[in-house]
C-alpha cells in the first residue's frame, strides 16, 4: 500500500451537460447536470456526497468511475488520466473500482446464482484459476457476513440486507481501490441500514478501500464519512469535516438541510425552504440557490459565488453571505429575513 | 415437480370441459340444427325424423349429458352433413393447416426476434426506427388485406405465384408469408421492449461497470432475461397453430381446419364445430403448459426446487 496522503482520485472541474427537448418540436435546451465539481479522495477514506434528487450526485459518481465522460474537466485515478470508455486500459481499470447501487435486487441478475455473479468479475479480469474460484467466492461471502453456501442461492432467496451484502461481495471481488456507493442503504430497513454501514466501515478498515458515499441521508453520511461535500444544482456549495459541516453549516442550503434532520423532542426551529425546487434546465442566474435563500442579497442574483476557503475557519463554502462579502438580505426589497418556524 | 404437473393437467382438463360446454350452449342458442340442415321448406315428417334420429327432441340437459359422456369415451360424434365421424373430417384437414402455420411460426421467430433484439441494441438509430415502422405496419394491416395485396402483386401482376389452392409448395408461399409477417411484427415489438427493459437494469450497468464487454453482457445477462416475456408470446403463437389461419385459409382457398370451421359453423354442423373447438382449445392449453415449464427453466424464481430456500 502506498502513501495514504497521496490522493487516490482527483476530479477537477467536472462538467456534464445533457441536451433535452421539450415535446416533439420543442427547442433543445441544455441541462447542466454537473457544473464544475472538483473532488479529492484518499486511500482508506470516505467522502460523503450529499444533496437532493437531481442535484448531480449520481452523475458525478458515474464520471468519477469513468462510466460517463465529462464534457469539461477530468478525472485522475492514481495520478493517471481516466482512459476513454471501452479501451483495454479502461477495461483493466474496472477491476480497480466498483460501484454499489441503491436497489440490490435490481443489481443482481435473477437467473444466476449469487456465486456465479460474484465470480463474474474474477472471470472477466482473469483473476485466479477456475478451480480456486469457488473457494474465493466463499471467502468473499464470509467477508461480508454471509455463509459460503449462500453462493448456490438465487437473489430472490435472500433477504434485502443479504442481497446488499452479496452485491458488496461482488463489488469487492477484484479487490478494488475505490468503491462508489450510490444511495447504498436507502432501499433497506433502518435496522439493516446500520448493519450495511458497519460492514462498509469494517471492509474499509480491513482493505483500505476509498469510498465515495452518495446519499441524501445526512446522518448516514455523518457516520460514514471523513469528509462531506454538499451539492446543489450541479455544484458543490460546501465541503469540510462532517462534524463541522453538519453541526455548524456555513452555506444557507446546508443549514436548511441540517435543520431538516428530525430530532426527538424538538419542536419547530426548522428552516423551511420556499420557492421552486431546483430545476437544472432552468438554472437561476448568480447563485443557483438565491431564489430559495432567506439570506439572499442583491449580489447573489448577479454573481455566482466561488467555492473557496473562508478566512475565519478555513471552511470551503460557496456563498457571498457566508464569506461576509455582503450582509444578509442587503439590497433586497422587503424580504423577511427569518424564515424559521417559531420555536 | 410431479405435483405441479398434475395440478396443471387437472386445470387443463377443466378448461377443456368449459370450452365444450360453451360450444354446446352457443351453438344451441343460435338456431335449430334440424331446420338449418334440412332447410326450412323440407317436409315436416322429414324434419321430425331427423330430430328423432339425432336425439334433438330430448330435453337439452339430456342431450348435453349424452354429448359430454360420449366425448369422455373419445367419441366426438358424427357430422350431421355426411354422417362421417367428425374427428376423421377434422384430422384429414390438420396436415394442410400445419403446412401453413408451422413455416409461418418459424418465420415469426426467425424474423421477429432478431429484428427486435437488433432494434433494441441500436436504439433510436435509423435501423431501429425502420424496424419499428415496419413492425407497426405489419401488425396494423389485417391479414385479409395483406393476403389480397400479396395476391394482387405476386399472382395477378407479376404472375410468379398461384393465388389460391393447394397443389404444390408454391401455393403455400403467399399464405405462409401473410401469416408470418403479422406475427413477426408483434414479436419484434415485444422482443424490443423486453430487451430495452433489461438493458436498463442495474445488473446490466453493474456488469458493464465491472468491465464485462458489451457483447458478453448482452449474451449473458440481457438475452436470457428478455427471453422470459418473449416466450409468453411465442407460446401464444404456438397455441394458435391450428386455429390461427381461419382468415388466411379462406383468402387463399386453402383446405385446412380453418376453412372447415367456417363451413361447419355456417351449416350448424355441431359435431364438427365442437370437435374443432376441442382440438384448438387442447393445443392452446398444451402450449400454455409448455410455456409454464419453460418459465421454470428460464426463471429460477418460478422453479420449484426440492431444496427450497430462505423466505
Amino acid at each position: 500500500m502506498t502513501d495514504r496522503d497521496e490522493p487516490l482520485l482527483h476530479a477537477q472541474g467536472l462538467v456534464r451537460r445533457y441536451a433535452t427537448r421539450r415535446g416533439l418540436f420543442g427547442r433543445v435546451t441544455e441541462v447542466r447536470a454537473v457544473d464544475g465539481v472538483s473532488l479529492t479522495l484518499r486511500r482508506g477514506r470516505t467522502l460523503g456526497l450529499v444533496g437532493e434528487s437531481g442535484c448531480g450526485k449520481s452523475t458525478t459518481g458515474r464520471m468519477v468511475l469513468g462510466l460517463e465522460v465529462p464534457d469539461e474537466g477530468g478525472v485522475a485515478f492514481r495520478n493517471d488520466r481516466m482512459p476513454p470508455p471501452g479501451t483495454p486500459e479502461w477495461r483493466r481499470l474496472r477491476a480497480r473500482m466498483a460501484m454499489v447501487y441503491q436497489d440490490p435486487l435490481g443489481a443482481l441478475d435473477r437467473r444466476l446464482t449469487i456465486g456465479a455473479q460474484i465470480a463474474e468479475p474474477l472471470e472477466i479480469h482473469g483473476l485466479g484459476t477456475p478451480a480456486d474460484r469457488p473457494a474465493r467466492v466463499g471467502a468473499l461471502l464470509r467477508d461480508v457476513g454471509l455463509r459460503a453456501d449462500h453462493a448456490a442461492r438465487y437473489p430472490h432467496e435472500l433477504s434485502g440486507g443479504q442481497r446488499q451484502r452479496a452485491v458488496l461481495a461482488r463489488a469487492l471481488a477484484t479487490g478494488p481501490d475505490l468503491l462508489v456507493c450510490d444511495e447504498p442503504i436507502s432501499a433497506l430497513d433502518v435496522s439493516i441500514q446500520a448493519q450495511v454501514m458497519n460492514l462498509l466501515s469494517e471492509v474499509q478498515a480491513r482493505t483500505g478501500v476509498a469510498i465515495l458515499f452518495i446519499s441524501h441521508d445526512l446522518r448516514a453520511v455523518r457516520q460514514m464519512s471523513h469528509r462531506v461535500a454538499v451539492m446543489y444544482l450541479g455544484r458543490v456549495v460546501e465541503e469540510g469535516e462532517p462534524d463541522a459541516v453538519l453541526h455548524a453549516p456555513a452555506h444557507p442550503y446546508a443549514q436548511a438541510l441540517v435543520s431538516a434532520i428530525p430530532h426527538p423532542g424538538r419542536t419547530g426551529g426548522r428552516i423551511v425552504l420556499t420557492g421552486d425546487p431546483p430545476n437544472p434546465a432552468a438554472r437561476p442566474a448568480g447563485c443557483a440557490f438565491h431564489p430559495r435563500c432567506a439570506q439572499a442579497a442583491a449580489l447573489c442574483a448577479r454573481a455566482t459565488p466561488e467555492l473557496k476557503r473562508r478566512a475565519a475557519d478555513g471552511r470551503l463554502v460557496a456563498c457571498h453571505v457566508a464569506h461576509g462579502e455582503v450582509a444578509p438580505g442587503d439590497g433586497m426589497a422587503s424580504r423577511p429575513i427569518p424564515a424559521r418556524e417559531p420555536a | 415437480m410431479l405435483r405441479f404437473l398434475l395440478i396443471r393437467l387437472a386445470r387443463a382438463l377443466l378448461t377443456l370441459a368449459l370450452v365444450v360446454t360453451f360450444a354446446f350452449v352457443v351453438l344451441r342458442l343460435s338456431g335449430d340444427p334440424a331446420l338449418l340442415i334440412m332447410s326450412a321448406d323440407a317436409p315436416p315428417e322429414a324434419i321430425a325424423a331427423f330430430r328423432a334420429a339425432w336425439g334433438l327432441n330430448d330435453p337439452l340437459w339430456q342431450q348435453y349429458l349424452r354429448y359430454f359422456n360420449a366425448i369422455f369415451r373419445g367419441d366426438l360424434g358424427q357430422s350431421m352433413r355426411d354422417g362421417r365421424p367428425a374427428i376423421e373430417l377434422v384430422a384429414e384437414r390438420v396436415p394442410a393447416t400445419l403446412a401453413l402455420t408451422i413455416p409461418a411460426l418459424l418465420i415469426k421467430i426467425g424474423l421477429g426476434i432478431p429484428a427486435g433484439v437488433y432494434a433494441a441494441l441500436h436504439r433510436n438509430s435509423f435501423a431501429d426506427r425502420a424496424v419499428m415502422l415496419l413492425a407497426v405496419a405489419g401488425f396494423t394491416v389485417p391479414s385479409f388485406v395483406l393476403g389480397l395485396l400479396l395476391v394482387l402483386v405476386f399472382a395477378v401482376t407479376l404472375g410468379w405465384l398461384p393465388s389460391g389452392g393447394q397443389e404444390s409448395w408454391r401455393h403455400a408461399v403467399l399464405p405462409v408469408i401473410t401469416l408470418g409477417i403479422g406475427g413477426a411484427a408483434v414479436l419484434a415489438r415485444f422482443t424490443r421492449s423486453a430487451m430495452l427493459e433489461v438493458l436498463g437494469q442495474p445488473y446490466m450497468r453493474t456488469a458493464l461497470a465491472k468491465g464485462v464487454p458489451w457483447s458478453v453482457a448482452v449474451r449473458r445477462h440481457a438475452l436470457p432475461n428478455a427471453a422470459i416475456p418473449t416466450v409468453t408470446i411465442v407460446g401464444f403463437m404456438m397455441g394458435s397453430l391450428l386455429a390461427g389461419a381461419v382468415v388466411v385459409e379462406s383468402v387463399f382457398s386453402w383446405p385446412g381446419v380453418g376453412r372447415l370451421l367456417v363451413v361447419a359453423v355456417a351449416n350448424r354442423d355441431l359435431a364438427v364445430v365442437q370437435c374443432i373447438l376441442l382440438l384448438v382449445a387442447a393445443t392452446m392449453v398444451m402450449a400454455n403448459l409448455l410455456v409454464d415449464l419453460l418459465y421454470g427453466v428460464l426463471d429460477p424464481r418460478l422453479r420449484l426446487s426440492a431444496t427450497g430456500g430462505a423466505a
